[in-house]
C-alpha cells in the first residue's frame, strides 16, 4: 500500500516561510548559514580529533600487555625447558633445575581457593540478589565491597594470625583459605549482578510451574546466570592466581615436592619472588620463566572455563 | 486473511456459547469476596465468581483495572511479590487454596500459567523445556520413556509438535515468538493442570500467531477450565463462553459472552464495549 498525504496528492499552496526561498537571501540568513558551516566544519574536526584519541587510548591500554609479554619471552623463554616443567629447584649457584612443584603448588591453592571462596561468594552474590533492599543485604553488600578493597598483605597478616599461629605451622591450607577470602567479595558481586539481570518474568514462569523458590533459584535464574557467574570466578581466580603477599604469611613456599593442606606448599609467585631477589643470573632467568608460566597458567584457566560454560546452544539470539 | 472483526475460530455448528452455555456445567473455580492488596491499596475489591469446567471465561477491563492481579491471585502467584496481601477465598474443587496448610506450590502444579511474554527457560532444549514441570514431581517424576511421550503430547495439544519435531534437542530460543508462546502453553499443559489461567497470552504476538494460540484456547475447554485475560474485546468474543468486565478492581458484570456484548445490562459494560472510554 502506498503512503498517502494528508492531503491527498493535492499541491498545497506554499507555507509563508518558503516564500522567500528563490528571492535573494537577506543577511541575516547569511549569517545563519555561515554559522551552520562554521558549526558543522567545527563538528567534523572535532570528531576526527575524538575518534584518534579513542584509538590510541585504547593502543595504549594493551600495550603494556604486549610489553610485558614481550620483555618476558625474551628474558625468560631461553630457560623453559622440560626440566622446566618436571624438576624442583636446585641449590643456588648449580645450573638447570625446574619450578615444577611451584606450578602444582600454585594449582593446589587456586583449587582450595576456589573450594572456599566460590561456594560462599556464590551464596552470598544469591543472597543479595534474592533480598535486595533489606538492611542485612545493604549490610552485606557495603561490608563485602569493603573486604574488596583490602590490602592483601593485610588479608595475609590475619591469616597468619587466626590460621598460622593457632596450627602451629605454615600450611597450605591457610594460604588457600587466605585467596579464597580475597575470592569471596568479587564472586559476591558478580554473582549479584548476573543474578538481577536474569528477567523476573523467567522467576514468575518457574514459580508459576510449581517450583518452589529455592528451586527456581538453583534451577532456572542460577543456571541462566551461570556463564556470567563463571566469568566473575575466573576473574578473581585470575587475580588471586598471581598474589604473593598473603602468601609470605601462610604457605611460607616449599623447596622440594608437596601436594598436601596440611604443609608449607611452593607455589609460583613466591618461586619467582625468591629467585628474582637471588644474586644469582641462573636463577632471575627461571624467575622470568616462571612469570611467563603463571601468566600462561591464568590464560589456560579461562580459555578451559569459557570452553565449559559456553552455550549449549551457542549465542543464542532472540 | 480474514479481517481482525471477523471470528477466526471455526466454530462448531451446536457451539455451546452459541446461547447461554450449559447452566449445569461443573464449577471448578470459585472465588469469594476476594481482594488483593499492594501494600495498602487494594487492587481487586471483594469479587466473587465462578469459572466453570470446560468453558473459557474472559477477563476484560482497562489497563490497570486489576485484571491480572485477579488471575493471579487464583494460583497464588499474587503473593510472590513483596507488599502483596490477598483476603478472601478462592476455592479450587471446593477446596479452599488459601487455606491453612495447602501450599502455593501444590496450587500452581494445579493451576496452571502463561504470560504476556513468552518465558521459555534459555538454559533447555525445547524438549526439556515442556518437561520442566515434570522434573519437581519427585517420586511421581516420570520416566524418561514416559516423558517423551507426555512431551509429546504436549507439545500436539498446543499445536507445536509438527513445527518442532526432529529439533526437540535444539534451544527454545531459536523459535519465533508465537512457537515460544505455544512452548510455553505445552509446559503447562504438560502437568495436566485442571485449570490454565492465560494473562494476556496474544499481547505480544503478530496476527497470524495470535489466531493458532486463539484456535488453541479453543481447543482446549475441551476438557480443562480456561480462564484468558484479555485487552481485546474481539478476542474474548472469538474465544470465550462467559466475560467478565472488570473495572477499577470491581467486577461490573459477568455474564455468557453473547449477552455482554449484546446486550450488557451496566452501563459502564456498554460504555467500554463500545469503546467510549479504555
Amino acid at each position: 500500500m502506498t503512503a498517502r498525504g494528508p492531503a491527498g496528492g493535492v499541491t498545497l499552496p506554499p507555507k509563508p516561510s518558503d516564500r522567500g526561498r528563490k528571492a535573494r537571501p537577506s543577511g541575516v540568513q547569511r549569517a545563519a548559514a555561515e554559522r551552520t558551516r562554521t558549526t558543522i566544519g567545527r563538528r567534523r574536526v572535532v570528531n576526527v580529533v575524538m575518534i584518534g584519541v579513542t584509538f590510541v587510548a585504547a593502543i595504549l591500554a594493551t600495550l603494556p600487555l604486549i610489553f610485558i609479554l614481550g620483555h618476558l619471552i625474551k628474558a625468560g623463554a631461553s630457560s623453559i625447558n622440560p626440566a622446566f616443567f618436571t624438576e624442583i629447584p636446585k641449590p643456588p649457584g648449580e645450573t638447570g633445575g625446574g619450578m615444577a612443584n611451584a606450578m602444582v603448588g600454585t594449582l593446589v591453592l587456586i583449587l582450595a581457593a576456589s573450594g572456599f571462596g566460590l561456594p560462599i561468594g556464590i551464596g552470598a552474590g544469591l543472597y543479595l540478589a534474592e533480598n535486595r533492599g533489606t538492611v542485612i543485604a545493604n549490610g552485606v553488600r557495603f561490608l563485602s565491597d569493603v573486604l574488596n578493597g583490602l590490602p592483601s598483605i593485610v588479608m595475609g597478616i590475619f591469616a597468619w594470625q587466626f590460621l598460622v599461629k593457632p596450627m602451629g605451622k605454615f600450611t597450605a591450607l591457610a594460604g588457600g583459605i587466605a585467596l579464597g577470602a580475597m575470592m569471596i567479595p568479587l564472586v559476591t558481586r558478580t554473582t549479584e549482578e548476573m543474578i538481577m539481570i536474569v528477567p523476573v518474568s523467567l522467576r514468575e514462569a518457574a514459580l508459576a510451574l510449581g517450583y518452589s523458590r529455592w528451586r527456581t533459584s538453583l534451577v532456572v535464574v542460577l543456571r541462566t546466570a551461570l556463564p556470567g557467574i563463571v566469568t566473575g570466578a575466573l576473574v578473581a581466580v585470575s587475580r588471586i592466581a598471581g598474589e604473593t603477599a598473603p602468601l609470605l604469611f601462610t604457605v611460607l613456599g616449599n623447596q622440594f615436592w608437596s601436594t598436601s593442606l596440611r604443609e608449607p606448599i611452593a607455589a609460583l609467585p613466591l618461586q619467582i619472588f625468591s629467585f628474582a631477589i637471588s644474586p644469582y643470573d641462573e636463577q632471575h632467568s627461571l624467575a622470568w620463566a616462571g612469570a611467563l608460566v603463571l601468566i600462561g597458567i591464568v590464560l589456560v584457566i579461562s580459555l578451559a572455563a569459557r570452553f565449559a560454560t559456553r552455550s549449549r546452544f551457542g549465542r543464542g539470539g532472540d | 486473511m480474514a479481517a481482525t472483526e471477523s471470528p477466526r475460530v471455526p466454530r462448531p455448528s451446536v457451539a455451546p456459547n452459541a446461547e447461554a452455555p450449559a447452566a449445569n456445567a461443573r464449577v471448578r473455580l470459585k472465588a469469594v469476596e476476594l481482594s488483593a492488596f499492594f501494600g495498602s491499596s487494594e487492587v481487586v475489591k471483594s469479587i466473587s465468581m465462578s469459572f466453570r469446567d470446560r468453558e473459557v471465561t474472559a477477563i476484560i477491563g482497562p489497563s490497570g483495572c486489576g485484571k491480572s492481579t485477579l488471575l493471579r491471585c487464583l494460583n497464588r502467584m499474587h503473593e510472590t511479590v513483596p507488599t502483596a496481601r490477598v483476603a478472601g477465598t478462592v476455592t479450587l474443587d471446593d477446596q479452599d487454596i488459601y487455606a491453612r496448610g495447602v501450599n502455593a506450590i501444590e496450587v500452581r502444579r494445579h493451576v496452571g500459567m502463561v504470560f504476556q511474554r513468552p518465558t521459555p527457560f534459555p538454559t533447555m532444549s525445547i524438549r526439556d523445556n515442556v518437561a520442566a514441570g515434570l522434573q519437581i514431581l519427585g517420586r511421581e517424576r516420570p520416566s524418561k520413556t514416559e516423558t517423551d511421550h507426555i512431551v509429546e503430547d504436549a507439545l500436539r495439544r498446543a499445536a507445536l509438535l509438527d513445527e518442532v519435531s526432529g529439533r526437540l534437542k535444539e534451544s527454545a530460543f531459536g523459535l519465533s515468538g508465537g512457537q515460544q508462546q505455544r512452548l510455553c502453553i505445552a509446559r503447562a499443559l504438560a502437568t495436566r493442570p485442571a485449570v490454565l489461567l492465560l494473562d494476556e497470552p496474544t499481547a505480544s504476538l503478530d496476527p497470524i500467531s495470535t489466531q493458532k494460540v486463539e484456535e488453541l484456547v479453543y481447543e482446549l475447554r475441551q476438557d480443562m477450565t480456561v480462564v484468558i485475560v484479555t485487552h481485546n474485546m474481539q478476542q474474548a468474543a472469538r474465544v470465550s463462553d462467559r466475560t467478565a468486565f472488570v473495572l477499577a478492581g470491581e467486577l461490573v458484570e459477568f455474564a455468557p459472552t453473547n449477552a455482554l456484548f449484546t446486550t450488557p445490562s451496566d452501563q459502564r459494560t456498554e460504555a467500554y464495549i463500545t469503546g467510549r472510554f479504555g
